[in-house]
């Protein structure tokens, strides 16, 4: 199961090889900073205000995993309850489809009004994470196969025994997905809600910074903040990626890799 | 297994004037009468959408009579069937040691307890070694050994088994069915098998009842033979069954057209 060391060469040389473009082309035509930073001198911007940056990442990355466990915690609940009752499924999907298709961008300003901006901030990521979460879950618990249920149906499984031996099972696969999706969304959603808070951000996360950096027109800080926003956002793909192939890695197809 | 054809034997569960209409509106059967005896191989022998698959979820109870009544001489017998289906039907995030343990653990067994059923059902089966398996990693003949093991694993006094081996290739099939014969002969089952196969019909059964098209017994066949596997299947008596149930197919079939 080990990754063929050969397959993370291609991915690193186009980085190194971007980045050393864009140091040259910046050097050789003399850009300014204030438009278009050198990768260096973003680095050295993310060393210079390294205190004040991780105290941000650490803020924007918090909102984002609270949300993330929220929405995981009630998406998976409400896909439940959706599979135990065709009812419920027809009453809760339209507000859970309203939800998803309202851009969160136009919700975030009203949050704020109604909220503090620390909680408005967590809601517009539990917002865009839930859907998918719950979406996948319900259609996970809604496809077990036919046959496996005959078989539960034919032992006279309780429902509890049916739920953790065979529904939360077959159902892990598009739960999975649904994380990931979620998880990305998720800091979406703190970053948008960030954004729309502008200078009333209290709470200065990430996205703050980018504001406010661009009030000042320190363009290194805010290329060093975005560069960061970047990286939460691989790592928790990376996380969430990790922990599907843990789970999944021995029987589901889709994580399995190429032998 | 010569004795064993001599026996008389006690009525374990009879249909009587069962009818079973889908809510579609299709008749699978209707006003059928037969009866499952105690330590019997017996088989239902038809064409495809005869009913008879039907038969076997009305005795196990995934289905419902909407007519007529299933009569059990021992009402506990009914809890306790066992199944094997037309695919395997394993879970695929569980080992084979898991799939077989599944029956125990839904009945409230625990894993140290169930262990030795466990294992027991798959020497029996020939799985032993591969108890930390997925079901992925087997041939699909593994596989059905598997979905056998559990079937057997809580001792079912009656064992359903719906086209088991349809899907398996020639030479597998032939070995699970000595396979399930040995098995039968030394655990002392019930057994009621489909098959649309008249050679694994006749090869397998004590008894065989040949459907019609439209669900009806047409015929029924009793084998009695004092020796099954390879040298029972070249032998004269059992190219005469096998003559007889084609005929009896044959006459459903143009049934079927007239």
């Amino acid at each position: 199961m080990k990754r063929d060391p050969r397959d993370m060469a291609a991915p690193l040389v186009m980085i190194a090889l971007t980045l050393t473009g864009w140091e040259a082309a910046v050097r050789f035509y003399a850009i300014e900073p204030f438009v278009l930073p050198a990768p260096s001198l973003i680095g050295a911007k993310l060393v210079e205000d390294r205190i004040l940056l991780f105290d941000s990442l650490l803020i924007t990355l918090g909102v984002t995993l609270q949300a993330l466990l929220l929405a995981t915690l009630a998406g998976v609940a409400l896909a439940l309850a959706m599979a135990s009752s065709k009812w419920l499924e027809r009453a809760i999907m339209p507000f859970a489809v309203v939800a998803q298709v309202t851009p969160i961008v136009a919700i975030a300003p009203l949050l704020l009004v109604w909220l503090a901006p620390a909680q408005a901030v967590l809601v517009c990521a539990f917002l865009v994470a839930f859907f998918p979460i719950l979406s996948n879950t319900a259609l996970g618990l809604a496809s077990i196969d036919r046959a496996l249920i005959e078989l539960f149906d034919l032992y006279r499984a309780p429902a509890w025994k049916r739920l953790l031996y065979l529904r939360i099972p077959a159902a892990l696969p598009q739960f999975l997905t649904g994380l990931r999706i979620g998880g990305g969304l998720s800091l979406i959603g703190a970053i948008v809600a960030e954004l729309a808070a502008g200078a009333a951000g209290q709470g200065s996360g990430l996205a703050f910074r980018i504001v406010e950096a661009g009030f000042r027109l320190d363009i290194p800080r805010m290329f060093a903040a975005l560069a960061l926003i970047s990286l939460t956002g691989l790592a928790i793909h990376a996380a969430l990626g990790a922990l599907t192939r843990l789970l999944l890695r021995r029987w589901h197809d889709s994580a399995r890799e190429s032998e | 297994m010569n004795v064993r054809a001599k026996i008389q034997r006690e009525t374990l569960l009879a249909f009587e004037r069962v009818g079973k209409t889908f809510s579609n509106g299709h008749v699978a059967i209707s006003g059928l009468d037969l009866e499952v005896r105690r330590g019997e191989f017996l088989t239902l022998l038809g064409p495809s959408g005869c009913g008879k698959s039907t038969v076997l979820r009305l005795v196990a109870g995934l289905a419902t009579p909407t007519s007529g009544a299933i009569r059990w001489t021992e009402s506990r017998l009914r809890e306790k069937i066992g199944f094997v289906f037309q695919e395997p039907t394993l879970l695929p995030w569980a080992n084979v040691f898991d799939n077989v343990f599944l029956p125990l653990r839904l009945a409230g067994a625990s894993r140290a307890g169930a262990a030795p059923a466990v294992f027991g059902a798959l020497e029996r089966v020939g799985l032993r070694r591969f108890n930390a398996a997925l079901p992925r990693e087997l041939s699909g003949g593994m596989k059905m050994r598997c979905a056998i093991a559990r079937a057997l694993v809580a001792s079912p006094p009656l064992l359903l088994m719906d086209e088991p081996f349809a899907a398996l290739d020639e030479p597998t099939r032939l070995a699970l069915d000595d396979e399930l014969l040995a098995l039968q002969a030394a655990l002392g089952w019930t057994v009621a098998f489909v098959t649309h196969s008249v050679y694994e019909a006749v090869a397998l059964s004590d008894r065989i009842l040949v459907f019609s098209a439209h669900g009806a017994i047409v015929e029924e066949i009793v084998v009695e033979t004092q020796e099954r596997g390879a040298a029972f299947r070249s032998s004269p008596a059992f190219a005469a069954h096998v003559r007889r149930a084609f005929q009896a197919m044959e006459r459903t079939a143009e049934g079927k057209i007239g």
